[in-house]
């Protein structure tokens, strides 16, 4: 599955929407599904939480491993999406649409961590 | 473990299925080929093609050969009809679990011993050592065989399209030489999976045009190639130890609660034999640690290493295995627990999962049986 053009990604192996009124959304990228396998539990940060770049926010819990969800950058949990805590395997079969995980406001004033274009990450999961 | 992996007669494949790729006891290995989960149903429901090749094979040849095993393994392995295999342990003096075993007598002087790859080495050496004084000679054979698995209900029609040889009279842990698919395996009835199966041991360079013919010949039952990560959650489900977890040095067989594979009755001393009678007594008078199994209807996964707690946050045991179970849809684990805790129904057991106390029902294993 390639990575989406239109989307930031991080290190870490999220993804992160350009934002709509200061709210952006964020994922795990397709690399990092298919390296966890089939994801069977996932704990998302809650609603109202604030989140910081680089920081862990929450976990999803694969048949072989836990993994920490990082934040790409600080502010405000504004909306989860609950259809992934109710069926944690759209992580795996749609990471880049319907397995998004949360939504963030971001912090204007907080220092933005670093994000990576689509070929930046290509190139940087390619290592 | 410093050497690079060692890859199996059939890397090539697994690397042209697109599998991940896992080191496993230095040997690159499979860990899944798509989703592990769909992989774990196809052995419950249709079958699965495994690559086992890591698994070390030890020859024991010769007149003396049964005697050999006898004296070096807590089995009675004289008693082993030609054709028929025993799943069994090789012990240390003191007792504790070196590794567990599937040692097949194919002939009167010949057997197939089959240890697992991290301790392949040792049992080796073990046996060429404690089999000094008899006649009898054990060689190393691990290159002299790749292993195919073929497991799942739907198995024994697969293979019966690929041989001339009558399989329908081959037991449950029992082997027969057969041509399959025109190349010379031996065929087993064993697993490791809870279901009906086979594991086929053939030569190395026959293991790519086998591979290809089973997955030829069981397309239309569903047959899919299955990684070592579904190998696992299928042996908890069936409750099967893996070393490593549930055995080890520091465990007795009577601690694993499979005490019924020592022999005591066989003749002649065995290593381990007055170390381990002590532990059968003390299984009885003054149990240490029993092996049950665990059942959460949380979603969070208890994992090896994890402690147990009783109801007051007392550390009464310790997770050894635990997955999320596709069968059962939740979580389970195998765990060793104080024997005062280990009754199925206890109340007021959880399992620590990352600082919190996840309440986890006491069952008894095996957690599936197939039907």
């Amino acid at each position: 599955m390639s990575n989406p053009k239109h989307l930031r990604y991080t290190r870490d192996h999220e993804w992160l929407t350009e934002t709509t009124d200061g709210v952006a959304t964020v994922g795990i990228t397709a690399h990092a599904s298919s390296a966890l396998g089939d994801v069977v539990y996932a704990q998302l940060p809650e609603v109202g939480a604030t989140v910081s770049a680089g920081s862990p926010c929450g976990e999803l819990e694969s048949t072989k491993a836990i993994s920490d969800i990082y934040a790409p950058v600080s502010g405000e949990v504004t909306e989860i999406n609950q259809a992934v805590a109710d069926d944690p395997e759209l992580v795996n079969s749609s990471p880049f649409e319907n397995g998004w995980l949360f939504k963030v406001r971001i912090d204007p004033g907080a220092e933005p961590g670093e994000l990576l274009s689509a070929e930046e990450y290509d190139a940087f999961t390619e290592q | 473990m410093s050497d690079p992996s060692r890859v199996t007669a059939l890397d090539a494949v697994h690397r042209a299925l697109g599998a991940t790729m896992t080191d496993f006891a230095g040997w690159s290995m499979p860990l899944r080929y798509g989703s592990e989960r769909a992989e774990h149903q196809a052995v419950r429901t249709a079958v699965g093609l495994f690559d086992l090749s890591h698994m070390g094979e030890i020859a024991v040849t010769g007149p003396e050969a049964a005697a050999l095993l006898d004296h070096a393994l807590v089995g009675r392995l004289s008693a082993v009809k030609p054709g028929r295999a025993r799943y069994t342990m090789i012990c240390e003096a003191g007792g504790g679990i070196l590794d567990d075993l599937i040692v097949y007598r194919l002939a009167d002087e010949e057997f197939l011993v089959v240890a697992n790859a991290a301790n392949a080495e040792r049992v080796l050496a073990e046996l060429r050592e404690r089999g000094a004084g008899f006649d009898a000679e054990v060689r190393d054979d691990r290159d002299a065989y790749a292993l195919i698995a073929l497991q799942g209900p739907a198995a024994a029609g697969v293979l019966a399209r690929l041989t001339g040889t009558d399989l329908s009279g081959l037991r449950y842990y029992a082997s027969l030489p057969a041509e399959v698919a025109g190349r010379k395996v031996l065929v087993a009835r064993t697993g490791y999976t809870g279901e009906d199966g086979f594991e086929l041991f053939c030569a190395p360079g026959d293991a790519e045009p086998l591979w290809a013919a089973l997955t030829e010949a069981g397309a239309g039952d569903g047959l899919v190639p299955c990684g070592l990560s579904c190998r696992d959650t299928l042996r908890l489900e069936a409750g099967m130890p893996l070393y490593g977890h549930e055995l080890s040095e520091a465990t007795t067989p009577f601690d694993a609660g499979l005490g019924r594979v020592v022999k005591f009755e066989k003749e002649g001393d065995f290593v381990g034999r007055a170390a381990l009678e002590r532990a059968a007594e003390r299984a009885v008078s003054d149990p240490p640690r029993v092996l049950v199994g665990l059942v959460t209807g949380e979603r969070r996964v208890p994992r090896a290493g994890y402690p147990v707690v009783a109801a007051d946050g007392t550390v009464i045991g310790e997770v050894t295995s635990g997955a999320p179970s596709p069968t059962l849809g939740k979580p389970i684990a195998m765990a060793y627990v104080d024997a005062s805790h280990s009754a199925p129904g206890t109340d007021g057991v959880a399992v620590e999962v990352r600082g919190t106390a996840v309440p986890h029902e006491v069952v008894a294993l095996p957690f599936y049986r197939r039907g």
